[in-house]
C-alpha cells in the first residue's frame, strides 16, 4: 500500500536518514579505531623494539619512544592519532617504512583480486550444490555435500594448501606455485592497478604477449580455488538450510498444484526467497575472505593484506595495523550497504521504507 | 520425473563445469624456470626495516648491504678473522695506538657515476655517528660522539684519511668493527642532494641506495621482493649475475617446493626436516656455514632460587646436550657451550657438560632444594627453539624441577626479557661484528646493574651483577697483542662457563639449499659476507 507523500516530507526523511547514517559510520569507525588503538596499546610487546631492534643501547632506545609519543598519555596518543587520520596522515609504517597508505595499496588489491575470485568460485559452486542438496534431501548428492562442506570445515587450510601445491604444482605441474607472477614478468608488467589479472591483461593489450596473463592466471588459480573450497563448503550447507525451509512453505505446494514445472518452482520461486538471506551469508563470506587469509596468503606467499596485519600487530607497529583494520572495517561497511541494497531488489517487502515508518 | 530432470541438468552443468575449468588450466603453461641471468632466492626477509647503512641492523639488510656497498676493509670469506683491502689499499696504526690512517684505491665511482673519495668515506663514518641510530654504537664505543667526530675523522688528502680514537684499543676490534656495515661509504653527493629538514638524507636512504658495491639496489617492495642488479661502474671484478632477486617466502615447505621446481635457485629458511628431504634430491645441493649466533637459555638472577650458584649450575648438568645435537639442530647447529661461537678471536672449545641428573640433584640438595622447585621459561613460537624446550623441560622434571613454557611471539618474549621480569628465556645471540669483544661485551660485562642502567648487555637482562669480569673483559679490548688477547677471552670464558647464569647450548650452522647448476655460493659465517655476486649459474 503506497500512500502518497508530499515530496517535500520524503526530501526531509531522507535527509534525517541519511544524517542518522552517516552518525553511525562516524561512531562505527571511531569505535573500531579505539578498540585496535587500545588493544595495541596493551599487548605486551615494546613497538620501540620494531624500530631499532635488540641491540640499541638505551638513549637511542628512549629517544625513539619520544619520537613516537610513546612517552605521552594513552589518550593524547589516540587523539594524535586521530587527528591525523581525519586530516588523511595515518602515518608511517616502522616496518616497511612507507606510509601505511602506500602499504595498503600495495596489499589490499592482491587479497581483493583473492577474495573476489574465491568468492566468484564458492558462491558459483556454492549456491547450486546447497539447491541440489536441498532437493536431494537425504540422497546420494546431499550426502555428498555434507561430506565435502564438513572436510572443508575441518580441515586445516594451511595443510590443505600445501598439499594442494604438492600435487598440482610439484606432482602435476598443472599450475604455477606461490608469489603472483613469475620471477620473468616481474619487472615487464607495469603496476596500474595492482589487480595482476587486470596489470597483465592491460600488458597484452599493449604487447600482445599473453604470457604474462597466463602466468597470473596460473599463480591465482590454486590459490583463489582453496579460498572458493572454504566458503562453498559454509555456503552450500547454508543454501540448503534456507532452500529446505522454503521448500516446506505452503506457496510451493500451491505452485505444484498449479502444475509448475519443478525446475521453475525451485530456481524460480524458492531460491529467488532463499536469495535474501543468502545475501548476507555470501557477502559476509567475502568479507571474510578481504580480510586477508594469513594462513593462506603465507603458504603461497602471497603479499596481501592479512599477512600485512599480521606480521604489523606482532611488531606492534600500530600504524600499520590501524590503518589495515580501517580497511576491513570499510569492506564490512560497504558489503552491509551493499547487502542491504541486494535486500531491496530480491525483497519487494523491504523496498517500500518511503514515509521512514514502513519498517 | 521433474526432479530427476533438475538432477541431470546439474549433472551435465557440474560436467560442463569441471571440463572446462580443468582445460583451462592444463592450457596454462608449464611453470617458466628461472632466466639465465638472473639469481632467484626464497628468502623469509620481514626483519627488513631500513636499507640505509647507518640504520640496517637485520641479517636480511646486512646480506643485502654486504653485496652492494664497499667498506674501507673487508673480513675473508673463508677466514673472517683475516682482513683483505676494500677500498683501503693501506693501513696502519699510530705507535700510540690511537691514530689510525687509511689510503683509498684511486680511481673507484659510485654507481652513480659519481667519483670516490676520502670526503666520502669521512662523510659516511661521520654520518653514522651523528644520526645515531641502532648500529652507530659499534662506532661510537671507541669515544666517538656528535661533538668530537668532526676532529676525530678527517679527511688527510683527496684519498687518505684519518681515525682517533680515545684509547689505545687492540686494532683488530677497531678494523673488525670497520668491515661492519654501519661502516659502509654511501655516496656524499647523491645523499645530501637528498636530504630533508637536516636528516642527511636519512629518509630517503631508508629505501634507495647510494653505494660503488658490485650489485646495486633496485627495488625494495616490503615483504615481497628486493631486487639487486649488476653495477657496472664496479672497480674490480663484475658481479656474475645480472640480477639478484629475493623473493619473500615465510614457510619452509614453500621454500622447499619452489626449490624441487626450480622456480628459485637457492632457499635460506629450510627446517632440518625440509633440508633432509632435500639431500636425496640429485638437482640440488646443500651448503652450511657455522655463523656467529649461538643458542642459549639463562636464569634471571632478580628470582632467588636462580641466584643460588648451586641451582645456576645444576641446570647446565640437567641438558640432554647429545640428544638434542643429533636430532633437534641436526644441519643446522652444533652443541657448544661457550659464548663465543668458533672462528672468532680466542674462542674456546671446551664441553665440559653432559646430562648428568645425579650430580644436578647433589647440587639442588646442597642448595636446600632436594625436591626441585618451579619455574617458568619464555620461549619464542619457533623451531628448533621450541622443540629444545620441551626436551630441557623432560630433563629438569627427572630433578624434580617443574618448568612451565610461556609461549609467545619473538617481540613479546623479548620485551619481557628486556624488562627482566623472566624467570627463564630462551633465545640466542648474533655477534654483531667479527671480534671476540661483540659477545664478551653482552655476555661478560655489566657495568651497570641498576634498573635504569645506561647500557643493558644480557649479562645486565639477566640481573648478573660481574663487576671483576667486566674489568677482565674490559681489558681484553685494550690488549693489543693478539696471542696475549686470545688468552685473556680463554679465560674470561672459562669462568663465564662455571659461575653464569648462561647455559649455552649451540653454535648455529647456516644452511642454504640451491639448485646444482649454481657454483660459487658460500654462506658467510658473517650475513654481509654471503656474496652472491659470486655466484655463477650454468
Amino acid at each position: 500500500m503506497v500512500r502518497s507523500v508530499p515530496s517535500w516530507r520524503w526530501g526531509a526523511a531522507a535527509g534525517r536518514s541519511f544524517g542518522r547514517f552517516t552518525l553511525v559510520i562516524a561512531f562505527t569507525y571511531l569505535g573500531l579505531l579505539a578498540v585496535t588503538f587500545f588493544i595495541g596499546r596493551v599487548i605486551p610487546v615494546d613497538p620501540v623494539l620494531a624500530i631499532v631492534g635488540d641491540r640499541a643501547p638505551e638513549h637511542v632506545v628512549q629517544r625513539v619512544r619520544e619520537e613516537l609519543g610513546l612517552n605521552l598519555p594513552l589518550y593524547e596518543q589516540f587523539g594524535r592519532y586521530v587527528g591525523q587520520a581525519l586530516r588523511g596522515d595515518f602515518g608511517t609504517s616502522v616496518l616497511t617504512s612507507n606510509p601505511v597508505w602506500e602499504d595498503v595499496k600495495q596489499t589490499f588489491p592482491a587479497t581483493l583480486e583473492l577474495a573476489t575470485c574465491g568468492i566468484l568460485i564458492g558462491a558459483g559452486f556454492g549456491v547450486p550444490l546447497g539447491v541440489w542438496a536441498a532437493v536431494r534431501r537425504g540422497g546420494f548428492v546431499d550426502h555428498a555435500v555434507r561430506v565435502m562442506g564438513l572436510v572443508g570445515y575441518s580441515v586445516p587450510i594451511f595443510w590443505l594448501g600445501l598439499m594442494a601445491l604438492v600435487l598440482f604444482y610439484a606432482k602435476l605441474g598443472w599450475v604455477a606455485g606461490p608469489g603472483r607472477i613469475d620471477v620473468a614478468f616481474e619487472f615487464s608488467v607495469q603496476r596500474v592497478s595492482g589487480l595482476m589479472l587486470v596489470d597483465t591483461a592491460l600488458y597484452a593489450k599493449d604487447t600482445g604477449d599473453w604470457a604474462a596473463f597466463r602466468s597470473a592466471l596460473s599463480h591465482l588459480v590454486l590459490p583463489a580455488s582453496l579460498l572458493g573450497y572454504f566458503s562453498l563448503a559454509y555456503i552450500s550447507r547454508m543454501t540448503r538450510s534456507f532452500m529446505l525451509n522454503e521448500l516446506a512453505q505452503e506457496y510451493i505446494v500451491a505452485a505444484r498444484a498449479k502444475g509448475l514445472s519443478e525446475t521453475r518452482i525451485i530456481w524460480r520461486h524458492a531460491l529467488r526467497n532463499a536469495m535474501v538471506p543468502l545475501v548476507t551469508v555470501i557477502s559476509l563470506s567475502y568479507a571474510g575472505l578481504l580480510e586477508g587469509s594469513v594462513l593462506t596468503e603465507t603458504v603461497f606467499a602471497w603479499p596481501g593484506l592479512g599477512l600485512y596485519i599480521t606480521n604489523s600487530l606482532q611488531n606492534a607497529d600500530m600504524n600499520a595495523v590501524l590503518g589495515g583494520t580501517l580497511v576491513v572495517g570499510t569492506v564490512f561497511i560497504a558489503l552491509n550497504l551493499l547487502s542491504d541494497l541486494l535486500y531491496r531488489v530480491l525483497d519487494p517487502r523491504t523496498r517500500d521504507t518511503r514515509t521512514g515508518n514502513a519498517r | 520425473m521433474p526432479e530427476l530432470n533438475l538432477t541431470r541438468r546439474a549433472l551435465a552443468w557440474a560436467a560442463a563445469a569441471v571440463a572446462s575449468a580443468s582445460l583451462g588450466i592444463s592450457a596454462l603453461p608449464l611453470h617458466a624456470a628461472t632466466p639465465k641471468d638472473t639469481l632467484v632466492l626464497a628468502m623469509a626477509f620481514d626483519d627488513l626495516i631500513s636499507l640505509d647503512p647507518a640504520q640496517a641492523f637485520e641479517i636480511s639488510a646486512g646480506e643485502m648491504l654486504g653485496n652492494s656497498y664497499d667498506r674501507l676493509l673487508r673480513s675473508d670469506v673463508k677466514d673472517p678473522s683475516r682482513l683483505l683491502p676494500d677500498l683501503a689499499l693501506k693501513w696502519a696504526v699510530s705507535a700510540d695506538g690511537k691514530t689510525y690512517s687509511f689510503e683509498l684505491r684511486p680511481g673507484v665511482k659510485f654507481a652513480s657515476g659519481n667519483a670516490l673519495t676520502a670526503e666520502d668515506v669521512v662523510f659516511s663514518l661521520q654520518r653514522a655517528v651523528l644520526l645515531d641510530k641502532t648500529p652507530a654504537f659499534i662506532l661510537t664505543q671507541f669515544g666517538l660522539n656528535k661533538a668530537n667526530v668532526a676532529s676525530r675523522i678527517k679527511q688527510t688528502g683527496p684519498l687518505s684519511l684519518t681515525l682517533e680514537t680515545d684509547k689505545a684499543y687492540a686494532p683488530t676490534l677497531v678494523f673488525n668493527c670497520l668491515t661492519a656495515t654501519v661502516a659502509s661509504v654511501v655516496d656524499k653527493k647523491l645523499v645530501m642532494s637528498k636530504e630533508q629538514a637536516g636528516d642527511m638524507g636519512a629518509a630517503w636512504l631508508k629505501t634507495n641506495y647510494a653505494g660503488s658495491g658490485p650489485l646495486k639496489v633496485r627495488e625494495w617492495r616490503a615483504n615481497q621482493l628486493v631486487a639487486l642488479e649488476r653495477n657496472d661502474q664496479y672497480w674490480g671484478q663484475k658481479s656474475l649475475p645480472a640480477r639478484v632477486i629475493y623473493r619473500h617466502v615465510k614457510e619452509s615447505a614453500t621454500q622447499r617446493l619452489l626449490l624441487e621446481k626450480g622456480d628459485v635457485d637457492i632457499a635460506r629458511n629450510l627446517t632440518p626436516q625440509d633440508l633432509q628431504a632435500l639431500a636425496t634430491n640429485k638437482n640440488v645441493a646443500i651448503t652450511g656455514t657455522p655463523n656467529g649466533t649461538v643458542y642459549y637459555f639463562s636464569l634471571n638472577q632478580k628470582n632467588p632460587i636462580l641466584a643460588k650458584p648451586e641451582v645456576r649450575e645444576a641446570f647446565k648438568w640437567l641438558v640432554d646436550y647429545d640428544a638434542i645435537g643429533a636430532t633437534l639442530i641436526k644441519n643446522v647447529g652444533v652443541i657448544h657451550q661457550n659464548f663465543l661461537p668458533l672462528g672468532l678471536l680466542g674462542a674456546a672449545t671446551d664441553k665440559p657438560y653432559k646430562l648428568d641428573v645425579a650430580k644436578a640433584k647433589a647440587l639442588l640438595a646442597q642448595a636446600g632444594h632436594p625436591n626441585g622447585f618451579k619455574v617458568t621459561v619464555d620461549m619464542r613460537n619457533v623451531q628448533p627453539v621450541q622443540g629444545i624446550t620441551e626436551a630441557i623441560q623432560q630433563t629438569l622434571k627427572r630433578a624434580g624441577i617443574e618448568m612451565e613454557i610461556l609461549p609467545g611471539d619473538g617481540k613479546q618474549t623479548l620485551t619481557k626479557y628486556r624488562a627482566r621480569s623472566h624467570d627463564i628465556y630462551i633465545g640466542s645471540w648474533g655477534a654483531d661484528y667479527w671480534d671476540p669483544h661483540t659477545n664478551a661485551d653482552t655476555f661478560a660485562r655489566n657495568a651497570d646493574n641498576g634498573d635504569n642502567a645506561a647500557t643493558k648487555p644480557l649479562a645486565w637482562r639477566n640481573a648478573w651483577n660481574i663487576p671483576e669480569l667486566t674489568k677482565k673483559s674490559d681489558a681484553a679490548a685494550l690488549e693489543r697483542d693478539a696471542t696475549k688477547r686470545a688468552r685473556l677471552y680463554q679465560e674470561i670464558q672459562a669462568e663465564f662457563r662455571k659461575t653464569s647464569p648462561f647455559v649455552m647450548l649451540y653454535q648455529q650452522t647456516e644452511v642454504a639449499a640451491y639448485r646444482s647448476n649454481l657454483s660459487g655460493l658460500k654462506i658467510g659465517a658473517t650475513s654481509d659476507l654471503t656474496y652472491l655476486f659470486s655466484v655463477a649459474k650454468r
